[in-house]
Formats: structure tokens, C-alpha cells, sequence
């Protein structure tokens, strides 16, 4: 799948957002001081509103993107749009609650967070709904999905609470160490279940020709790339996986363990890890798009003429990266 | 509404014989012309003359070879919507503007609804819908739904524009919910398939297989190697032997 830049952004951004915004909610965070409040919040909504921009300016109709909350009862991006609204009108209405002294019921975090995490589900669950991309359409894409949310939400709380002069406690780090470290282990899971098992269909079963013999392609369909090749026959990472996904580690997971244990104390040493742990994030993202293999691919297995349809095969490093 | 509707008993779409289709693209370009101008946006062309042409096409034909060797055979294979029942692009759009009709279960896009998201288009199997670059909305087969109900023209033009146009009558349209019908006999006599079964899509569209074919056994020798191996007569036996014994 082709990776567009504006869909890593908003999983990845709106994600760590999301995740933040959970933690926040629990209420260890002292935002009594007015300026406090008004940081916190401002970069909660921040991070979450700029993944959502992006995605809807990735759309070929920014000004229709109302429409999209209308079709809840069958698609899980209109689900994400409705779910996306709530939690921003839930945590406005819980910010300012705080900021009138009030402090909100249990009931009132509970809430919020099953919206925040129903979001995040309904983000991971516009792929994995998706029968025709078969390393997605599995339920190990919105667990890790929601395990990057809510670990890489645990660091930002790290690092925003040391913005706010509230060092997080030792045994939070230690909580968000272990987030972070279980979210990239199940990646691997997910990882693994992506080079073992053979997914997907053949060329011989996607044209019903097999009794005929070997089935190959003859002569592609048109002579440029087309719109399925460009969005759907992206599948150049390969040679670079194994790469791709060490330095997804390094930045997202070793480097914010090092970081969480030995450096909790210091601002600028916690602001790298928190940097590097969303450019492991985007990095991830990457290659969950550009890994992925959809079924219409199958189609065009074997189209090269070596000039404008050779992105669809070639195994050289792509223009995008 | 993006929730499928109750099946219809009626199902217009598709039978497309792999058997005699002999890839002339004729299908392809009467789609793109009739689409252009009918239903929806036109359909664009961009830089058609250039290096790098780009546009949206409603109906593409691959070709195939299936076998090897002697046995090898072409297979030209056209792709377009396959008016499913059980449509993952109609339930995946969030706005409504992906639809399937209740009456005869044409799948369509409302283009003043569709935000161009590309979904619909990453859920269906066949690459069957295509963003159009210049309007910003997918485009897809409507099934000629502006022909195949069109009082104002011709009864014999009332199917769909790759039907009428195909040279050698490898695409038939007709209602496949009617196990009587010509289509539905049709499938039935020749073992007509679904394509991609495993993506639970149920499509309308069906494709009859290559017929079987008398199978080559051992191949057969050239004509050069035939011609070689014969023994020449008469003045050219005479002439064979004289240039031997010069050289």
C-alpha cells in the first residue's frame, strides 16, 4: 500500500494524543495553575487535531468531510470521525470543568476513556477491516494499535509532566517503560505473523485459471502506472525491512527504555526520547502501509516494462524514502 | 446509506467469456467514451500523448498466459466492478456517497457526496474503482445505468457500452438473479466462476473459463527442421551431390 504521508501523521500523531490524553484523564497531574492547564491541554489538542487535520487534507474533498460522520452503522472511519468528535468535545468539556475547580466524577474518567480507546480502535480498525490487505485484517492490528497509543501516551505524560515542574514518580516511569516495551513486543508478534504466514491469493486463484497451468502475466492492462499501482502496488520495502524495522525499534522502544530509567530528571534528555520514540512511531507506520500487500496487486504480478510500471516489482530503495 | 441493502431479486451484471475474448480493447475505449460524458464527472485524460499519461478507466483488460510450453495459451482477462452482493466498497464509505440499488443491485457513487477518502477503493478486491486524478472522486462501472434504461434510444443500444461494442460477443449482460435468464444458462452451461471467492464478496459479474483444448503431446518439429531433414529428388539430388564432392 502506497504510504502517504498524511495518513502516518495522523495514526501516529492523533494516536500519541489520544494515548496522552488518557492519562491526563486518570487525574495524577496537578493543573490547578491556570498556565498549566492551558499548556497541557493546548499540546493534547494539539497532537490530536493535527493528526485529524491531516488526514482530512489528504482527502480529495476537504470540504465534504462533514459528510463522512454519517455513515456510522457501517464504516469504521465514519465511526473514527463520530468517536474523534466526542473525545474532543469530552475532553474540552473535562478541561474546563478542571479549570472551574470541579473534580470530575470517576464516572466522568471512566467515560472519557472508553471513548478515547474506542477511537483509537476505530483508527486501527479502518485497516483491519479490510479483508483485501491480509497482514492487517487480522485482531493483532488494533491490539497494537491501541498499545502504541496508550505506551507512547505514557511517555508524552512523562515528558509533560516535567514541563509542568511535577517529575513523574519513579514507578510511573517504570509503568510507561513497560507499556512501551509489551506494545513492541506484540509488533513483533505482528511482524512475525507477517513474514510466516503466506497471506493472501495467486495469481492462478485470483483469475480462476489455474487448471490452465502456470498463469503468468502476458501484457499489463494499460501502459503507465494507474491509480490501483500507485495506491495499491507499493511494494518496495522489502529489501529494506529488516533495516527499517531495527531502526523502528531503536528509536521507538530501546532508545525511551534507556531514556525512562536513566534520565527521568532531565527535560532535554527526556524531549529526545520523546522525539525519537515518535520518529520509531512514523518509521513503523511507514512500513505497516508499505509492507502491506493488497489483493488487486495479484493482478499485476509480473508487470515490468523497466520504465514506469517497474515500482510494482523492483526491489530498489523507493523515491518516498 | 452505506448498510447493504435486502439482496434484490433482481441482479443485473455481467458474463464474461475468457474463451473468445481476443483483447481488441474495443470494451475499454466505448466505456471510457461513454462514460465521459454520461453519468457523473467525465472521466479524465491527462497528458493522453505524453511519457507519462494519467486518467481514470471504468474497464481495463489484462492478458494473461496460462500454461506453459506447447500448451500455452493467451488469455485476455477484462476487469471492471463486479456489482457484488455482499459489497465491502459500499459498507467502507463513510459518507453514504457508495451505495448499492435496491431494485437492481448496481453499485454507484453519488459524486456530489463522495470526499474522495479512497477507501471503497482499498476494500474491493478486483480494482475496480479508480479516483478520478482530476475531480478528486472515485469513479466506477455504473453498468451503463444511463444506457440499459434509456427510452430515447434504440432498444438494441439498452445494454451496457462494453456489451454492444464487443466484436466478438465475449461480454453478455442480462439479470443474473433470474436462474432462467440467458446469462444465468449460460453460467450454468459453462461452468461460469466467481473471481477471488475467498475475499466473501459474491459478485454478480461471472467469467467462463477457457474451454478445454485439444492438449500438444510432444512438440512438433519446425518447418525449418523439416525441410532439412528431407532428402532432395532429381536435379537437386544431382546438384546436392556435385557441391558435396566440390567441397
Amino acid at each position: 500500500m502506497h504510504p502517504a504521508w498524511s495518513i502516518i501523521f495522523f495514526t501516529s500523531v492523533s494516536g500519541l494524543g489520544l494515548g496522552l490524553a488518557g492519562w491526563i484523564v486518570l487525574g495524577i497531574l496537578d493543573l490547578s495553575r491556570f498556565v498549566h492547564l492551558l499548556f497541557v491541554s493546548g499540546f493534547t489538542f494539539g497532537l490530536i487535531g493535527a493528526g485529524l487535520l491531516s488526514s482530512t487534507l489528504h482527502l480529495g474533498h476537504p470540504e465534504r468531510a462533514w459528510r463522512a460522520l454519517s455513515q456510522w452503522r457501517s464504516s469504521w472511519l465514519s465511526r473514527e470521525g463520530v468517536l474523534a468528535v466526542l473525545v474532543l468535545a469530552a475532553l474540552s468539556g473535562w478541561f474546563l470543568s478542571t479549570f472551574l475547580g470541579n473534580v470530575p466524577p470517576l464516572w466522568a474518567k471512566v467515560v472519557l476513556i472508553a471513548l478515547i480507546t474506542a477511537t483509537v480502535y476505530a483508527t486501527s480498525m479502518i485497516y483491519a477491516s479490510l479483508r483485501t490487505v491480509a497482514c492487517w485484517h487480522h485482531p493483532l492490528t488494533p491490539v497494537c494499535y491501541i498499545m502504541f497509543s496508550v505506551s507512547g501516551g505514557s511517555l508524552a505524560f512523562v515528558w509533560l509532566s516535567a514541563v509542568v515542574n511535577q517529575q513523574a514518580s519513579d514507578w510511573f516511569a517504570y509503568v510507561a517503560g513497560g507499556l512501551i516495551f509489551a506494545a513492541w513486543v506484540l509488533k513483533f508478534f505482528w511482524w512475525r505473523r507477517l513474514d510466516t504466514k503466506k497471506l493472501g491469493s495467486t495469481l492462478a486463484s485470483a483469475t480462476g485459471l489455474g487448471a490452465l497451468g502456470e498463469v503468468k502475466t502476458l501484457m499489463p492492462p494499460h501502459t503507465s502506472e494507474n491509480y490501483l499501482q500507485k495506491e495499491m502496488g507499493f511494494v518496495v520495502a522489502r529489501r529494506h525491512a529488516v533495516k527499517l524495522r531495527a531502526i523502528s525499534v531503536l528509536l521507538g522502544c530501546i532508545l525511551p527504555l534507556l531514556g525512562l530509567y536513566m534520565a527521568i530528571e532531565s527535560l532535554v534528555l527526556l524531549s529526545v526520547v520523546l522525539i525519537a520514540h515518535l520518529a520509531g512511531i512514523f518509521v513503523e507506520r511507514w512500513l505497516f502501509f508499505a509492507e502491506a500487500k493488497h489483493v488487486v496487486s495479484t493482478y499485476y504480478t509480473g508487470v515490468t516494462d523497466g520504465t514506469t510500471l517497474s515500482r510494482t516489482t523492483t526491489t530498489s530503495c523507493p523515491s518516498t524514502f | 446509506m452505506t448498510n447493504l441493502p435486502e439482496p434484490s431479486a433482481i441482479k443485473l451484471g455481467l458474463v464474461i467469456d475468457l474463451d473468445i475474448c481476443v483483447g481488441c480493447q474495443a470494451c475499454v475505449v466505448n466505456c471510457k467514451e461513454w462514460n465521459t460524458s454520461g453519468y457523473g464527472a467525465p472521466l479524465s485524460d491527462e497528458n493522453a500523448y505524453g511519457a507519462n499519461p494519467n486518467g481514470a478507466w471504468l474497464n481495463r483488460v489484462h492478458a494473461f498466459q496460462a500454461g506453459t510450453g506447447e500448451n500455452a495459451r493467451t488469455v485476455h482477462f477484462p476487469k471492471s466492478c463486479l456489482h457484488c452482493e455482499d459489497a465491502p466498497c459500499v459498507t467502507a464509505c463513510p459518507t453514504g456517497a457508495s451505495f448499492k440499488r435496491e431494485e437492481d443491485g448496481i453499485v454507484l457513487v453519488n459524486e456530489d457526496w463522495c470526499i474522495g477518502c479512497g477507501l471503497c477503493a482499498w476494500s474491493c478486491p478486483y480494482g475496480a474503482r479508480e479516483m478520478d486524478p482530476a475531480e478528486g472522486v472515485m469513479k466506477k462501472c455504473t453498468l451503463c445505468v444511463d444506457r440499459i434504461y434509456n427510452e430515447n434510444i434504440p432498444e438494441e443500444d439498452r445494454v451496457p457500452a462494453c456489451v454492444r461494442t464487443c466484436p466478438t460477443n465475449a461480454r453478455h449482460f442480462g439479470d443474473l438473479g433470474d436462474p432462467d435468464s440467458d446469462v444465468s444458462l449460460l453460467v450454468a452451461a459453462r461452468g461460469g466462476i466467481d473471481l477471488l471467492p475467498e475475499q466473501q464478496t459474491k459478485p454478480v459479474n461471472k467469467y467462463l473459463p477457457p474451454r478445454p483444448r485439444r492438449q500438444v503431446e510432444q512438440a512438433p518439429d519446425s518447418l525449418l527442421a523439416i525441410a532439412e531433414a528431407a532428402t532432395p529428388k532429381g536435379f537437386w539430388k544431382w546438384m546436392d551431390k556435385t557441391l558435396d564432392k566440390l567441397g
